[in-house]
């Protein structure tokens, strides 16, 4: 193939992913973000993992050492069988806190350090500038393949020497065109994804072609295939670099894990430019699906290669070399795009990530500290500035990894250059997965983990790999690479967790540190505010990095969700500290704590405010609790007011009834008074008739007499201002008094009674007067009421254990119902008994409030073969009752 | 206050176990991955080792996606029993006001 044809079709390409990505950033800028936030998208743009490295030198290193070259892509795999709760959670965290690098992540976690990120930032730039160099090599190397119209690659010229420089520029106008065109909130370059899912295809495709053509095209097939590895497996010379070590296996494995986690260009396109972290539930099997595609036919190019191709070969360039050696020139220009392509794509995510550690924790912080004045506001447009910090970033990152490039020659191979940055960034792993899955995990663990594991890499790894110093020396069986990455990752993590132990982070380290490892949202806090009225300053401070039309938005939308109109919100710890958060999307954590600082004032957290904090889960479980208890209490009143309620309804019924029972009481003597009045008024009347007439007057005026006596006595009573007129009684003087008081009722009647006379002799102090008035009340009920012909009263004087005396009276009668006992202490609840002579039904209920009154009771006792009644009386009336002797005291 | 169940219903603890899976699976996989070179590094490293190692591979990769899937669908399950659970509880609630912080990306200037 000509070569002015491959740069024409090349430069095809380059204008192809520009049109993409312009039209990708064009259809996000109009909302148009479904396709481009298909998880599918993501998975894609993950493969920039496969850079050139992969796509030249894994076939190179799978020729020099066999299967090792797989760790490369197994570490992965096995992080990827951790996406449920382990990257997930790593992407909710990050896009919780607005993360924009990995330098960034461990500022923040680490209580907002930007010296820290610094620290971070300077080893991903020294790791990374080998790798880019390691880029723009394989596309020169490429492109003389195709200049020398030599298929061996042996005898290059210096024709395409500034290839290099072409490429670099060409990736320095890309990045800088879609990587800086805004300072967005949350980084994400929908342009640059787009293009990189689509150039991941390209890779991908590539290289399935040429395993294709090698396996069916070349060789015979999968089988053949298999013999043809088993065969080189012989060779000699090929067996000794092929032997599996299990230092160097572990040790990669563990390297490649660690680097997929923390090298910049990853974590930009699998944390930062990450929308969610649904799309992981597809990317974590799909990912690694794609390594398995692009490792697949590794080893059958680097085996059809040796073979075919003369010694001597550049085994990095089989890719290429082996289809223009067969005369496919269309396969091998598909290759040279897909070579291209993961360059390319390399270099760009990886130009994007690092110039935005480098403004972010280089540039603007040192420039805010050298513009530092105080008590003026700085004018000055901060966005524009960042924006051009990036670009002179991306210019100098893509400028380095070209001078490195040049100065080394491109003599070393690419996969040690891969496993030099692989190594280097492997450094962070220990404090990042620290402070993600530890609280205890502080600044000054971090500062010493990265810092030496950053000194043992330079001294062991990257020094002898740009040829000064040597790797250090060992006894011969133990590798230096695995011992080096060994070495410095254990110190390394020591180090961080020793220091951390003996620690004591400040608050905000501390509520970051929940914050991460417990994956909530950061916790408020307030500031000591500096003034007055800050949010003007905050506003102009605000427009300077997200331009005026994006804050004054912001805060509208902040104010109108505090209740206010206009521009102006409540300084609150909540819109603090969103505001916050959102800066630090667009300039760094660290950064946009400090600048907030400076406007708003600084945090006012103590350690105690801290415990304070923590205590406001303990709080608010507290509060629940006492809600809780207030709701039962609540229930229980209304429980008791409703109970209250019924009552009160019930006294009402019985209040009535009381009321046209009395009516009916008095109506009934009345109506006789009056009729026989009437009577006695006619004048032709015996004066036997006259006299039997007044008679009947005379009684029923007195029953009614004896009515209202009796009302007169139960309202005394039941309103309890009944005078007691207490002294010592002999309880058989008082039942002997009462049988002869009681003997007037239905004195025809010839009782036998039944007394215990000892047992009589029990002295109470009590009202005598009213004692006996229960007495008679019972026993002329017992003379009324028993039915029996032979009627006899019992009665008995027990002395309970708990002092005083219980009288039972029992009579021989038939006894009163069960469903009755309960009535007879009620008012007016005469037993509907046709004997009832002269009673209002307000005897029982009498005694039943005397016996309240003298601190007794008085019972019905069922199951006695007749009317029983149980009248307790204490020892002495209760020390509530007013006795009347007490009364005559002044 | 609601205080964590002692006992789960059906659907959350089979998304629970399965949620035990997704963390054993990584360890799995590096053993896996590992202890046959430590153990018997020469007979791997060939066309043998080849067949060993893409094939345990081709399994992880197959174990992830079946993992993901059964996850899915469980977490899919829960919601719809919580859902089912807080319909027959309570109205619906009104859709709480949202917060400018959880905007979309409206700051890209």
């Amino acid at each position: 193939m000509p070569f002015e044809t491959l740069v024409a079709g090349c430069l095809a390409y380059v204008v192809l992913m520009f049109g993409v990505a312009f039209a990708a950033d064009r259809a996000a800028a109009r909302g148009r973000v479904r396709w481009l936030d298909h998880p599918l998208i993501y998975t894609l743009s993950l493969s920039v993992y496969c850079s050139a490295w992969t796509f030249y030198g894994a076939v190179g290193y799978a020729s020099r050492s066999g299967l090792e070259f797989v760790t490369i892509y197994l570490g992965p795999t096995i992080v990827f069988t951790a996406a449920w709760w382990g990257l997930r959670r790593l992407v909710r965290v990050a896009r919780m806190h607005h993360v924009t690098s990995i330098a960034d992540l461990i500022s923040a976690r680490f209580g907002k350090s930007n010296p820290l990120a610094a620290l971070v930032t300077l080893i991903a730039v020294i790791a990374a500038t080998p790798y880019i160099a390691l880029q723009l090599q394989s596309v020169r190397l490429s492109f003389e393949v195709f200049a020398t119209e030599s298929p061996t690659g042996a005898a290059m010229n210096g024709a395409t020497g500034g290839t290099g420089l072409w490429v670099a520029a060409g990736l320095a106008l890309f990045t800088i065109l879609f990587g800086t065109r805004n300072l967005a909130a949350d980084e994400r370059h929908h342009g640059v994804v787009t293009a990189i899912a689509l150039e991941a295809l390209v890779k991908l495709l590539a290289f399935l072609a040429l395993g294709v053509f090698v396996v069916w095209g070349l060789a015979d097939g999968p089988a053949d295939m298999m013999s043809r590895i088993a065969r080189a497996g012989r060779d000699p010379a090929v067996a000794d670099g092929w032997v599996l070590r299990p230092d160097r296996w572990t040790a990669l494995i563990v390297v490649s894990a660690a680097a997929i986690l923390t090298l910049p260009r990853m974590f930009q396109v699998m944390v930062v430019e990450a929308a969610d972290e649904e799309r992981l539930h597809v990317a974590g099997w799909a990912f690694p699906a794609y390594l398995f595609a692009m490792s697949l036919f590794v080893l059958p190019i680097a085996v059809m290669g040796r073979e075919l191709l003369p010694a001597g070969s550049n085994p990095d360039l089989y890719v290429l070399t082996l289809p223009a050696a067969a005369g496919q020139n269309m396969l091998a220009f598909l290759v040279f795009l897909g070579g291209f392509s993961a360059a390319t794509s390399m270099v760009v995510v990886c130009a994007i990530a690092l110039a935005t550690m480098i403004s972010n924790h280089w540039i603007v912080p040192g420039w805010l500290a050298l513009r530092r004045r105080p008590a003026r506001e700085d004018t000055e447009d901060l966005r524009g500035f960042v924006l051009n910090a990036r670009r002179l970033a991306i210019l100098a990152v893509v400028a380095a990894g070209w001078v490195y490039h040049e100065a080394s020659g491109g003599a070393a191979a690419l996969a040690a250059m891969g496993l030099v940055a692989f190594t280097g960034m492997a450094q962070v792993l220990p404090a990042m997965l620290g402070g993600l899955l530890w609280r205890g995990a502080n600044r000054r663990g971090a500062y010493a983990g990265v810092g030496v594991g950053f000194a043992l890499w330079l001294g062991l790894i990257f020094m002898p790999s740009v040829g000064i110093g040597h790797p250090p020396v060992l006894p011969s069986g133990v590798d230096p690479l695995a011992f080096s990455i060994f070495s410095s990752l254990t110190v390394n993590t020591l180090a961080f967790i020793g220091v951390s132990i003996f620690g004591f982070p400040d608050p905000v380290e501390r509520l970051q540190g929940l914050s991460f490892v417990s994956a909530v949202e950061p916790i408020r806090y307030s500031r000591t505010t500096r003034g007055e009225d800050r949010a003007e300053p905050l506003l102009a401070m605000t427009r300077r990095v997200w331009g005026a039309d994006s804050a004054l938005r912001y805060f509208q939308a902040e104010a109108a969700a505090q209740g206010k109109t206009g521009y102006l919100p409540d300084l609150t710890p909540n819109f603090l500290t969103r505001l916050e958060r959102r800066l630090a999307g667009s300039i760094g954590a660290a950064t946009a704590h400090a600048m907030i600082d400076r406007v708003a004032g600084g945090v006012a957290l103590t350690v105690s405010d801290l415990l304070q904090v923590a205590d406001e889960a303990h709080r608010a479980k507290e509060e629940a609790q006492r809600l809780e208890n207030a709701t039962n209490e609540l229930a229980r009143t209304a429980t008791q007011l409703r109970e209250a309620n019924d009552k009160l309804t019930a006294l009402s019924v019985q209040k009535d009834a009381f009321l046209s029972q009395i009516s009916h009481e008095l109506r009934t003597p009345m109506t006789s008074v009056r009729a026989f009045s009437e009577i006695l008024m006619t004048p032709d009347l015996s004066e036997e008739e006259r006299a039997r007439f007044a008679g009947i007057i005379h009684d029923e005026a007195a029953r009614l007499t004896r009515l209202l006596d009796d009302l007169l006595d139960l309202s005394v009573l039941e309103s309890g201002r009944a005078q007691l007129n207490v002294s010592a009684s002999n309880l058989h003087d008082l039942i002997s008094r009462a049988l002869q008081a009681a003997s007037a009722t239905r004195s025809e009647r010839v009782f036998t009674v039944d007394r215990d006379m000892p047992s009589e002799h029990v002295a109470v102090i009590t009202d005598a007067d009213r004692l006996l008035q229960v007495l008679i009340n019972v026993i002329s009920n017992s003379r009324k009421y028993c039915d029996s012909s032979r009627p006899v009263l019992k009665i008995r004087v027990r002395q309970p254990a708990a002092g005083g005396a219980a009288i039972d009276i029992i009579d021989n009668g038939s006894g009163i119902d069960g469903s009755r006992q309960k009535l007879i202490f009620e008012k007016f609840a005469r037993l509907n008994d046709p004997a009832r002579a002269g009673g209002a039904g307000l005897g029982l209920a009498i005694c039943r409030e005397i016996m309240a009154a003298l601190g007794g009771e008085i019972d019905y006792l069922p199951g006695q073969d007749g009317a029983a009644f149980r009248i307790t009386v204490p020892r002495r009336p209760p020390s509530g009752a007013v006795p009347t002797q007490e009364d005559a005291v002044p | 206050m609601p205080e964590r169940p002692l006992f789960l219903e059906r659907a959350s603890f089979r998304r629970r176990r399965l949620g035990d899976a997704a963390r054993i699976l990584p360890v799995v996989a590096a053993i896996a991955a590992l202890a046959p070179v430590w153990w018997i590094p020469r007979q791997l490293s060939f066309a043998a080792g080849a067949g060993w190692l893409f094939g345990l591979w081709a399994v992880l990769i197959l174990a992830i996606w079946a993992l993901h899937r059964a996850l899915l669908r469980a977490e899919a399950a829960t919601l719809r029993a919580e859902s089912a659970v807080a319909e027959s509880l309570a109205p619906p609630a009104a859709a709480a006001p949202a917060r400018p912080d959880q905007g979309d990306d409206d700051h890209a200037l």
